[in-house]
Order: C-alpha cells, then sequence, then structure tokens
C-alpha cells in the first residue's frame, strides 16, 4: 500500500533572490590530503577478490563467501525503485582497493602522519582533544585501512572488542564467522552483495554479557583516493544485557569524479541490550550547479532486536552526497523490543535522497518510533521512504511516524513515501506529515534582531531539526549543528 | 535622530506612503495614529526594512546614515528595533539561544565584544525583572505556546536586551489586558532616556496614558496629516477620526 504525497512548490517566493545566493554556497570541506596509497587496477572480477582477500591475508572461507556474494551480485540488477537520477555507473570502471601504503601502529598520537592529523584538523576534529576531553575512542578509517584505534587497551579491560574489520577476522574469526551476513545476507540487496565481495575494511564492535561501555565507540569515515569505491563493512554485537552507544561521521575530499559508496552495517541486540547507532554525514555533494563529483552513497543498514526487552536506535544527519539511498532498519524479533530512527536529512544544490527506515515488527508488544526531518534547498530532492510492517505474530505491535519536511526556496521538491502493512488486528500504526516553507516572517524576525540572513537560516533549521539533534551525543551535536549551517549557507543570503 | 522626507512606498503595486515628512530628535517619544489602512504598519515595516515593501520616493536618515540604502540586519546594528505586532514563533530555537545570538550580533555590528555565557545570562536576569517576565519563558522555544501578553513582553524584553537608539512598538497594546498593559509600559517608561527615542504606532489613547507621548500625529491616507501634544490622543478618542477626514478633505 503506498502512497505518493509528493509536493512541488510552485509558487514564485519574493526572497527569490535570497534562496538563489544561499543555494550557491560552495562546498567547504574539498581538499585532498597526500598520503601514499596502495591501489589495485580498476575492474570488478574475481582476481581483484582474491586480490583484496590476499593483500588481508584473510582465511580461505571469507575468500569463499565473497567470491559467493561475487556470483549473487552478478545474477542481480541495479535497483531503479527509488526517487533518484543518476547516470549508469560502470562498475568496471572503478577502484575497489587502496589502501595507506604504511600501516602504521602507534603508540601516541605524535607518531601519527601529520598530514592526517592536518585532514582531521581541517574537519574541526581534532583527535587529540577528543581523546582526552571527551573520552572518545576514535578509529579512523582513511581510505579503507584503519589508521589508528584508541583506548582499546581501556576497552580490553571490560572484554569490549572494538577493531577494525579486518583485525577482527583474524583475531575473532569465530565471532566475524558467526555473525557476518547475518542480518544483511548476500542476497539481500545489490549494493549489499556488491559490499559483501569486495568490502575491504571497517569496524568491528563486540559488547560482553552485562557490561556497559563506558564511552561513545566513534569511527570517522573518510573517502580520500580518487575514484576508489568505498566498502565499509561494520558488525556491532551487544550481548545480554549490555549497551553501546556508537559514532560514524564522514566528510570527504572535493572531486571531479563520481565516488559510489556502498556500505554495509550490521547490528545484533540479544536480550535486554542496547545499541545506539548516531551517523553524521557530509560527503562531497557534487557540483551545486550540475551535480557532478558527488558521492552516491548507497548504504544498507539493518540492526536485529534478537532478545526480549532489547533496543536499537538509529539517529542519522545526512547533509552530503550527490545521491543518498539509505534505510537504516529494525528487525523486532524479540518480544518488547524498541526500534527507534531519527533523521535529519538536508538536500541542497542538485543533491538527491531517498532515506528512511523500515521497522519489521514480529515479537509481541514491540514498539517503534520514527522522527524525519527533511530539508529541501536549491533544485534537490529529498524524500522519505518508510516501511512499517506488523507481522501475523507481533501482537499489540505500537508505530509512531512523524515525517516532517521543510522547502527552502521553490525549486525544490520534498516527498513522503509511507508503506504500511499490518498483519496483526491489534496492531496500532500511526502516521503523521507535515510539509512547511521556510517562512519569511521568521527570517524577517531574526534580521530585526541583528543576525545576518546565513545566521538566521541556520538558526531556524537547527530548530526544526533539534528533535532529533537532541538524540545524538553532546559533542557530535556541535558538529551536526555546523554541518546543517554550512550545508545550508548561501542558500538564503 | 531620525529624519523622514517624502517618504513613498508601495506592496505588490500599491501606493501606501505618498510622502510622509516625520522628524523625531533623541529621548523623544513620538505617538502615531490613524484609521485602520492609513499606512502605521507600513510605516513600521518600511523603516524595518522588509522586502515586500517598496520604497518608490523620499528618504530617511538615520543617526547621520541613509537608513533605506542598509540591510534590516544593519539597521537592527545601527540601533533600530521593531516591537512586532505579530511576534513569529521559531520552534525548536530557545529564547537564550536566540537572544545570545542576537545581542552579540549586534554588539559584532558596532564593535564591541561577544558576550560571554556568564555575562549573557547575568544581563538577561537583570533585564527580566523589568518586563517581568517568568525566567522559565527563556528556556522556551521563540514565541512558541506564548500567549498574546507573553509575547507582547518578550518583544519588550529583546527591547531591553538590545538597547537601541529607536524603538518602534507596532500596536504592542493590541491584545493585552490591563495588568499586561501596566508591566508593557511601565517597562517602556523605564526604558526611556534622553538618548532614546520612541515611535509608538497605536490606535487607542489608553497606551498613551502610561506612555506618555511627547508628540502625536495622525497618519490617514499614507501622510501625517496633523500633529500635536498629548492633548492630541485624547481629542481623536472624543471626536474619532471624522473631522480629521473632512479636514483633509476641505
Amino acid at each position: 500500500m503506498a502512497e505518493d504525497q509528493t509536493l512541488q512548490v510552485e509558487e514564485l517566493s519574493p526572497d527569490e533572490k535570497i534562496i538563489q545566493e544561499f543555494t550557491e554556497k560552495k562546498y567547504e570541506y574539498g581538499w585532498v590530503t597526500e598520503i601514499e596509497t596502495d591501489k589495485a587496477p580498476k575492474g570488478l572480477n574475481e582476481d581483484i577478490i582474491r586480490l583484496i582477500s590476499s593483500k588481508k591475508n584473510e582465511p580461505e572461507w571469507l575468500l569463499e563467501w565473497r567470491l559467493k556474494a561475487f556470483e549473487i551480485w552478478q545474477k542481480m540488477e541495479e535497483p531503479d525503485w527509488a526517487h533518484v537520477d543518476y547516470p549508469p555507473i560502470d562498475y568496471q570502471d572503478i577502484y575497489y582497493y587502496a589502501a595507506p601504503k604504511k600501516k602504521p601502529q602507534y603508540e601516541s598520537l605524535d607518531e601519527v602522519d601529520p598530514e592526517l592529523i592536518k585532514t582531521f584538523e581541517k574537519l574541526g576534529i581534532p583527535l587529540q582533544e577528543q581523546k582526552m576531553l571527551a573520552g572518545v575512542a576514535v578509529d579512523a578509517v582513511i581510505d579503507s585501512v584503519s589508521v589508528k584505534t584508541t583506548y582499546k587497551e581501556k576497552l580490553a579491560e571490560l572484554g569490549i572488542i572494538f577493531m577494525s574489520f579486518s583485525e577482527a577476522v583474524h583475531e575473532y574469526p569465530e565471532l566475524i564467522k558467526k555473525y557476518i551476513g547475518s542480518v544483511v545476507p548476500r542476497t539481500d540487496n545489490y549494493f549489499a552483495a556488491l559490499n559483501s565481495a569486495v568490502f575491504t575494511d571497517g569496524s568491528f564492535v563486540y559488547i560482553p554479557k552485562g557490561v556497559r561501555c563506558p564511552m561513545e565507540l566513534s569511527t570517522y569515515f573518510r573517502i580520500n583516493e580518487q575514484n576508489t569505491g568505498q566498502f565499509e563493512r561494520t558488525l556491532i554485537v551487544a550481548e545480554e544485557g549490555s549497551y553501546v552507544s556508537y559514532l560514524e561521521g564522514c566528510t570527504a575530499p572535493m572531486r571531479d569524479e563520481n565516488q559510489l559508496h556502498a556500505a554495509v552495517v550490521e547490528l545484533i541486540a540479544e536480550k535486554d541490550s542496547e545499541i545506539k547507532y548516531s551517523t553524521v554525514q557530509n560527503w562531497y555533494p557534487g557540483n551545486p550547479e550540475t551535480g557532478a563529483g558527488g558521492i552516491y552513497n548507497f548504504v544498507t543498514k539493518r540492526g536485529i532486536c534478537r532478545g526480549d526487552n532489547s533496543k536499537i536506535s538509529w539517529t542519522q544527519v545526512e547533509t552530503g552526497s550527490a545521491i543518498t539511498w539509505k534505510y537504516p532498519s529494525v528487525i523486532l524479533k524479540g518480544n518488547n523490543s524498541e526500534g527507534e530512527f531519527y533523521s535529519v536529512a538536508v538536500t541542497n544544490g542538485r543533491q538527491q535522497a531517498d532515506t528512511g527506515t523500515k521497522m519489521v515488527h514480529m515479537g509481541k508488544n514491540t514498539k517503534s518510533l520514527i522522527v524525519s526531518k527533511g530539508i529541501s534547498a536549491g533544485k534537490s530532492n529529498n524524500s522519505y521512504r518508510g516501511l512499517v510492517k506488523v507481522m501475523n505474530g507481533a501482537e499489540n505491535a505500537r508505530n509512531f511516524s512523524q515525517c516532517d519536511s521543510l522547502l527552502i526556496g521553490d525549486q525544490c521538491g520534498a516527498h513522503t513515501f509511507p508503506y504500511i502493512e499490518v498483519g496483526n488486528p491489534t496492531g496500532m500504526v500511526e502516521h503523521e506529515a507535515t510539509t512547511s516553507k521556510i517562512g519569511e516572517d521568521q527570517i524577517f524576525y531574526c534580521l530585526q534582531r541583528g543576525l545576518d540572513e546565513e545566521k538566521a537560516v541556520s538558526m531556524i533549521v537547527n530548530g526544526y531539526a533539534r528533535e532529533v539533534l537532541n538524540q545524538l551525543p553532546m559533542e557530535f551535536a556541535v558538529e551536526a549543528q555546523k554541518l546543517l549551517s554550512i550545508s545550508l549557507e548561501g542558500s538564503v543570503g | 535622530m531620525l529624519t523622514i522626507k517624502n517618504l513613498q512606498a508601495s506592496i505588490d503595486g500599491q501606493e501606501i506612503l505618498k510622502g510622509l515628512n516625520l522628524t523625531i530628535n533623541p529621548g523623544e517619544v513620538h505617538a502615531i495614529m490613524g484609521p485602520n489602512g492609513s499606512g502605521k504598519s507600513t510605516l513600521a515595516s518600511v523603516l524595518a526594512g522588509r522586502e515586500e515593501y517598496e520604497v518608490t520616493g523620499g528618504e530617511v536618515d538615520f543617526d547621520g546614515k541613509d537608513l533605506l540604502d542598509l540591510e534590516p540586519d544593519e539597521r537592527a546594528g545601527e540601533g533600530l528595533f521593531l516591537a512586532f505586532q505579530y511576534p513569529v514563533e521559531i520552534p525548536g530555537v530557545s529564547m537564550t539561544n536566540f537572544l545570545r545570538t542576537s545581542v552579540n550580533s549586534v554588539r559584532e555590528y558596532r564593535e564591541q565584544e561577544a558576550l560571554t555565557a556568564g555575562q549573557f545570562l547575568k544581563l538577561m536576569k537583570e533585564k527580566q525583572q523589568i518586563v517581568e517576565l517568568d525566567s522559565n519563558l527563556t528556556k522556551r522555544s521563540v514565541n512558541e505556546g506564548f500567549s498574546g501578553g507573553e509575547k507582547k513582553r518578550n518583544e519588550i524584553f529583546q527591547m531591553a536586551m538590545l538597547e537601541p537608539k529607536l524603538a518602534i512598538l507596532d500596536e504592542t497594546d493590541s491584545g493585552l489586558d490591563i495588568d499586561a498593559l501596566r508591566i508593557v509600559s511601565n517597562a517602556v517608561n523605564k526604558l526611556r532616556s534622553p538618548e532614546r527615542s520612541f515611535l509608538v504606532i497605536t490606535h487607542y489613547q489608553r497606551l498613551l496614558d502610561h506612555i506618555v507621548p511627547d508628540f502625536v500625529h495622525v497618519l490617514y491616507k499614507g501622510r501625517i496629516v496633523k500633529s500635536g501634544g498629548k492633548e492630541l490622543a485624547l481629542e481623536l478618542e472624543e471626536k474619532g477620526y471624522d473631522w480629521i477626514k473632512e479636514e483633509v478633505a476641505a
């Protein structure tokens, strides 16, 4: 039962000039870090997969797993149902492997390549400060290989495993073997199959029974090598009664050619456990006029509340990428389990976003909450697509969805595609949707109080997104606010 | 302080102000009255710099600067404040956050140092007392869920925070009960000073019982057609506008 509540603004606004300036804002985080890389030739075939696997000294079973995924992928068709439009991708014209030449192991941050430190500084992420002040363990992934892991020892005392995926393959093969593909199988979709065949690295987190992870675990992803597909894989397992909050943030340097990103994230929450997964995404959105050069972000994120009373919460602030195709989902299998999805998606220039969530209620008394805030400016298109499915065994399932759209200017589009399938008569599903235009009255009020137009828009937009931003850990919320302002700067000016 | 010469302005091609002249000196309180549709709110909007209004003629000097040449936020920086007739709500933005950004933006324009969080909170506490504003209100989103009276008090509170040279009160008395009217008027009176001027736009004499003006002007069909002292307001209250309309027609 799909409902298309497509909304296009047609009326001319007297603030056209303002809006044009606003939307002509250039991307601020465009630069390239010079770090030597080790790159495999372009193209995708069994040999490349074998190369990736051997570069990482992977066990035979994983190579077989990859090859099987490749076989599955070759038989699949690229999906075309999303409300996005892009030229065909030539999968043979992409590099599938690039790694920093030296893989340093540092005791202190002083030993880290100064170029890398500079990169983080430009991003406003002082690694050192974060380490000291925020108690954040940072596992920084630059071009697919983990460069730096902090706090590992402290976490190890609690039995918490937080390391790069490749390391985990060697150190905890049984855990990887048990959980990889258990939430997002290789057959799930085109991009998940592709990722399964060629993923290069990512993060692995394991929280043992009864342990509450004492700090936010954080990985900053960054696409750094020209023409390199970024195929990350993240796996988080929370054992019975445990808790973890995981942060993922990304920015990318300016590029001329499209960069494909197809990550897979799998979360497993056992009985009485909770996983909170937060993302701030700011990849290069492409040329504001033509859309050229932006990142294609085709991600599969899914969690399963396997045990009773477990909880998974997704929070995302999506400001970048030329195209976003992303539906962080929760399978509510355990009784009384809970799923949450909080999202702010900003599109500007020629950006296209088709994002939302899937909440699949299987257990009894399961609850889900969806809060989606779309913000469209420029000539962009922003779609919310969400599925709430109540299976027949899911007695007393509850869902509440709130989908709001904010339009800036009159050339952008906001769309809502809610799908609801209720297979149990005791299920209760509520959906609310609103669309509003950023008010000239609001902007003028701010101007009269001395704020310039950019500050005004930033303030109004951040207020609109407050409910979602409040879900982010403090230090991340500040960064997210900054990103919201940056991505909308210039669209009213 | 403010000199308006032959100001003409229109909206959607319709001329509203048709050659308005007005001079306000430092420390003076001027009241503008007039029948509905005479252009009172247009005057406030044009002075504050609302884009929808097109200035088609005349000039406005604000403390030696060409006011019409400035952006709305620059006008605020120069010390022009408008207390809105209908203050808008900004969901999700706390009053404290909004005001701090506002105060520091204006300070930046005036080349003053930004207030620290501590300094700002102290100032806010002090100014809140002037308008007898509940401190819980500043924790809420800008004007969201405020009663009509709270919104108007909140406008005067912001005025107190921003310390303008010229404050324009656009029908600040509308929708106020007697107690709120007294509080708002008291606050305005406390903010009167030899350097600060006020332009009070109102329909009713009763506000002027509390905020006693130095001059009263009648705006009719886009022009000031009569000026006098505070007694003019009383006369209007008693006799209505018909006699003025007749005078103009004659």
